[in-house]
């Protein structure tokens, strides 16, 4: 049944308000897709299809008496595995929690349940969202739907194959340096990345807490619109979520783009960029010309500074917050130790992967009584600098364009034994985070070898209506979706 | 001796827990006492995902504290992780204040050793989590983790090293104690640990500077306190008159040792990794809330002392010690209100209740009967319906089974003779059995009268109405 997986949301949401399709026919198909293809992707570490198709059933019954039901009822999602979810595992793709389930539902997954959303399973990803490929999974490697020899991004890889691959009609995702919209890029699909505190980080493992986002991974835009619909909001169990007026993010999709000004940082095309993400990235701006809208080179000289202060804050905050698998309470705990040190020694030491290793040493490092002003406290002020220019370039521009990422989903493999290159792989995202501004990543166009190039819009603090406009124009002009379709070439 | 060359240095950090009903992040109960874990979630045991909220309540308390201790209020105030690994701290890192403090330079006045007024300088007061506790396993080997007490609301009340003498640091604790308990933000109960202190001390001679400072973590009773100062102070000059440097170090005091014992040295401290907390907000506070918190400041002892002098013609002493505890001070004014007789009252609570409270070493707070029933007592003694000699066995009676004074007296037989008939028939009986006093009396020995109320009162068991006997007597011996 290729064909219903092949939907978006809103055309299952249509076929449902008509009775065309109901939710159990829609949840089948879903299934039988992932197991045909999952075998080859690994995008899920816990599967949670029999409970779906009943939960389907129920909502088709309630659909059938009349029930006041959400016009999502009945839609299946895939969801990171790194937010919780009361009574199904929430492993953060690591032997820490391996077994972890727990009591609790985030309050994006509450908001989900609260539509009659269905779970279809969690999804792979770097372990406790470290990476940019998901190769960090401590659980399973995951594969790219259009490669299955490349990796489909990271952190939120297995999010962004599942959505490619049809495995799910849409997922959540969670970024802190790119990890939404890095992923999506590599598997040609839509990514975003929300203003920090528009959406609750009640409930999603803390990996960086200033800088983690949660947000919508989809196949066009207009299902990104409609998933921040659902997710955005104040939470008063998050003190970082803000009490913003409550937008409809789907009222703005078709507004003309006459008037509309995008700048072009050319800083984000220099040195490591690929030519050809370039060259589709320059097709895509003669798009916008021909759209009317204005486009200009502008400069915003941040990308370097961010990633040095990104790694620096990102690592700090993961350090400390990291500190609470101890191996007491919950999760992994080391079977043999003599004493308490032992005990906290070797549980972290058996139950954290390398990069999660890495990354706590550099923050602890960066923490460290001497250390601290010359690393955290100068960051912090670089993340100050950083912002500043953001507010510049937004007081001329409605939106910025940049690459998503300085190449097309690389090679299994490929960049392991390399953390400093992977790190790179994030330059042109985390100045996003840094800023705690919202940016989107679409698809628009493919590369040499058929691989999907990511474009990134970004806006200004919770005016994600503007780059979800701009986005939206975009591709209904080039239809991706109609032109590229994923291969699972080995 | 070389001792009296050497000055104490004292300085303490005052942890106190806040009386807000819920946790400082959570919604959790702060109750104390509860079966283990059953006041926990997802927030103070730490769950992957949880995310702290600040209880309002705890930045009003603190900030309570702050204004009664004429301390600076921050408007711009944050909270800091203080990270380190221990099982009773969940998340592995404190919420706690560092560079940012809610209050800041303050004081309190105490008396110094001669009776002066003296300043104690605050130097800040923040507001932070508690952690949990460990149980021994009384069923196998290792400890339990009880998380009821982890993220209950304390503020730590830094002062100056300005405390001298033991004496000092008792009068600057109990002063403390006492506003804490006037503001009601904390209960102070020190056997529950609501009341801890980390105790600074050094010593050094007049002429040269501050010596090296040892700290005692965690101590609970003023008693402790005092000995551990006092064989601090002697250790520190016995290890400085032999040519010995002072350690900057953590102590362990040993109160059944009675010394102290090394935990750790200045080269194994913790680097706690203080930054700010990411997962909440700066606290903002606005002149408005801190004046309308000053506004709502309840009366505080020294004004009820001149209250009580002016008013109900307490002596100032007596003020002292009724307003020194404000559960004793609400308690007179209660059992003063209901006796219209505030005098007796004080005389009661200052006398008999103080001295059966210092024999039991209770504290006023453990008083068994209400401020009702010692205003009973007291009026039936006005009344006279008992004498006072009877007031003290109604008392004993209402410390051992408290209950009513009224059904005390009429249970025990206590009522007081004050039937004339009656009285008479006594005073005659001791008149015939005592010839030599009535001549006595008679020549001129006043003595002799006081000596036959006491015969009579002997007679009634202290049943006898004393004016009344007295009055008799008199009557029948001018006869």
């Amino acid at each position: 049944m290729e064909s219903i997986t092949n939907l978006t949301v809103h055309e299952l949401v249509e076929k449902l308000k008509n009775n065309e399709l109901t939710s159990e026919e829609i949840t089948k198909a879903y299934i039988d897709r992932i197991n045909e293809k999952e075998k080859d992707v690994d995008a899920f570490v816990t599967l949670t299809t029999d409970e779906a198709l009943n939960e389907s059933k129920k909502i088709d019954e309630e659909r059938k008496e009349n029930k006041e039901l959400s016009e999502y009822a009945g839609i299946p999602i895939g969801i990171k595995d790194n937010l919780c979810t009361k009574g199904v595992k929430t492993t953060c793709s690591s032997k820490m929690l391996e077994n972890f389930v727990s009591p609790y539902d985030a309050t994006v997954v509450e908001k989900l349940n609260k539509e009659g959303i269905i779970s279809l399973g969690k999804l792979n990803m770097d372990e406790f969202a470290m990476g940019s490929s998901t190769e960090n999974s401590a659980i399973k490697i995951t594969h790219n739907p259009w490669d299955l020899s490349r990796v489909p991004g990271g952190s939120s890889g297995g999010s962004a194959a599942a959505v490619a691959g049809n495995f799910v009609p849409w997922a959540l995702g969670s970024d802190t340096g790119g990890s939404i919209r890095e992923p999506a890029a590599f598997c040609g699909v839509v990514g975003l990345k929300p203003t920090y505190g528009l959406v609750s980080r009640y409930g999603l493992v803390a990996f960086a807490s200033s800088l983690d986002q949660v947000g919508p991974i989809t196949k066009d835009v207009k299902d990104s619109a409609m998933l921040l619909n659902i997710i955005s909001g104040h939470d008063e169990k998050d003190s970082t979520s803000y009490d913003v007026e409550k937008k409809d993010y789907l009222q703005n999709l078709e507004k003309d783009l006459t008037g509309i000004k995008i700048g072009v940082p050319k800083e984000f095309f220099g040195e490591g960029i690929n030519k050809e993400v370039k060259e589709q990235l320059e097709k895509a701006i003669e798009t916008y010309k021909k759209l009317g809208a204005t486009v200009e080179e502008t400069s915003l000289d941040v990308a370097k500074a961010s990633l040095a202060a990104y790694y620096i804050i990102a690592c700090a905050e993961a350090s400390s917050n990291l500190g609470r698998f101890d191996g007491i309470r919950y999760g992994y705990r080391a079977k043999d130790f003599n004493s308490l040190k032992e005990l906290y020694v070797n549980s972290r030491t058996e139950g954290f992967g390398d990069e999660v290793k890495r990354r706590i040493i550099l923050g602890t490092y960066v923490l460290s009584s001497g250390y601290y002003d010359a690393y955290y406290k100068k960051a912090q002020k670089v993340r100050t600098y950083v912002k500043n220019e953001f507010n510049k370039a937004f007081s001329k521009y409605d939106v910025l364009l940049t690459p998503v990422s300085p190449s097309t989903a690389f090679k299994i493999g490929e960049k392991c034994n390399n953390p400093l290159e992977m790190y790179l792989a994030d330059i042109c995202t985390v100045s996003i985070n840094i800023a705690s501004v919202p940016a989107i990543s679409l698809p628009c166009g493919v590369d040499s070898n058929g691989m999907p190039v990511g474009m990134q819009l970004i806006g200004n603090r919770f005016e994600e209506e503007k780059i979800l406009n701009v986005a939206y124009k975009f591709e209904q002009e080039i239809k991706f979706r109609e032109n590229h379709k994923p291969t699972f070439k080995k | 001796m070389a001792n009296n060359d050497y000055e104490l240095i004292v300085g303490l950090e005052v942890h106190a827990e806040l009386s807000t009903k819920t946790k400082i992040f959570c919604s959790c109960p702060t109750e104390f006492g509860a079966e283990p874990n059953t006041h926990i979630c997802p927030v103070c045991m730490a769950l992957p995902g949880a995310l702290p909220v600040l209880n309002e309540k705890v930045v009003e308390y603190a900030v309570k504290a702050g204004l009664a201790t004429n301390c600076e209020i921050s408007k711009d105030s944050k909270n800091d992780r203080k990270n380190y690994f221990y099982p009773d701290l969940p998340k592995s890192y404190q919420i706690s204040q560092f560079d940012k403090p809610l209050c800041n330079h303050g004081y309190i006045e105490i008396e110094d050793d001669f009776g002066n007024p003296k300043k104690i300088r605050i130097l800040r007061i923040h507001i932070e989590e508690d952690a949990g506790k460990l149980n021994h396993n009384e069923f196998g080997s290792g400890s339990l983790v009880d998380l009821n007490r982890a993220g209950v609301p304390l503020i730590e009340i830094v002062s100056e090293p300005d405390l001298r003498s033991t004496g000092e640091v008792d009068r600057y604790l109990k002063k403390l104690k006492s506003i804490l308990q006037y503001i009601e933000v904390s209960d102070c109960k020190m056997q529950e640990g609501s009341l801890r202190a980390d105790v600074n001390v050094s010593v050094h001679k007049l002429t040269e500077p501050f010596g090296t400072r040892t700290e005692m973590k965690n101590m609970n009773s003023f008693k402790s306190i005092s000995r551990a100062i006092e064989y601090e102070k002697e250790r520190q000059i016995y290890e400085l008159e032999h040519g010995n440097k002072i350690e900057q170090e953590t102590l362990r005091w040993d109160d059944l040792e009675g010394r102290t014992f090394p935990m750790r040295n200045k080269e194994d401290s913790q680097d706690y990794r203080y930054f700010p907390e990411p997962d909440l907000v700066a606290i903002k506070l606005s002149d408005e809330y801190i004046e309308n918190i000053r506004k709502e400041l309840p009366e505080m002892p020294e004004s009820r002392k001149e209250r009580y002098m002016n008013k109900y013609g307490l002596s100032e002493k007596d003020s002292n010690s009724i307003t020194s505890s404000k559960y004793l001070s609400d308690f007179f004014e209660k059992a003063g209100e209901i006796s219209k007789n505030y005098k007796a009252v004080c005389n009661w609570l200052n006398s008999d209740v103080a001295r059966i409270l210092n024999e039991k070493e209770l504290e006023p707070e453990d008083i068994p009967f209400t401020a009702e029933e010692l205003a009973e007592m007291v009026t039936l003694i006005d009344k006279g319906t008992i004498s006072s000699s009877i007031g003290k066995k109604v008392l004993d009676e209402l410390f051992e089974n408290p209950k009513a004074p009224s059904k005390i007296i009429e249970e025990k037989g206590w009522i007081q003779i004050s039937d004339e008939n009656a009285i008479k028939e006594v005073v005659l009986k001791v008149l015939s059995e005592n010839e030599q006093s009535v001549k006595d009396f008679k020549a001129g020995k006043d003595r002799a009268l006081g000596f036959l109320v006491g015969q009579a009162m002997k007679q009634t068991k202290g049943k006898a109405n004393p004016k009344m006997l007295n009055e008799m007597f008199l009557e029948e011996l001018k006869k």
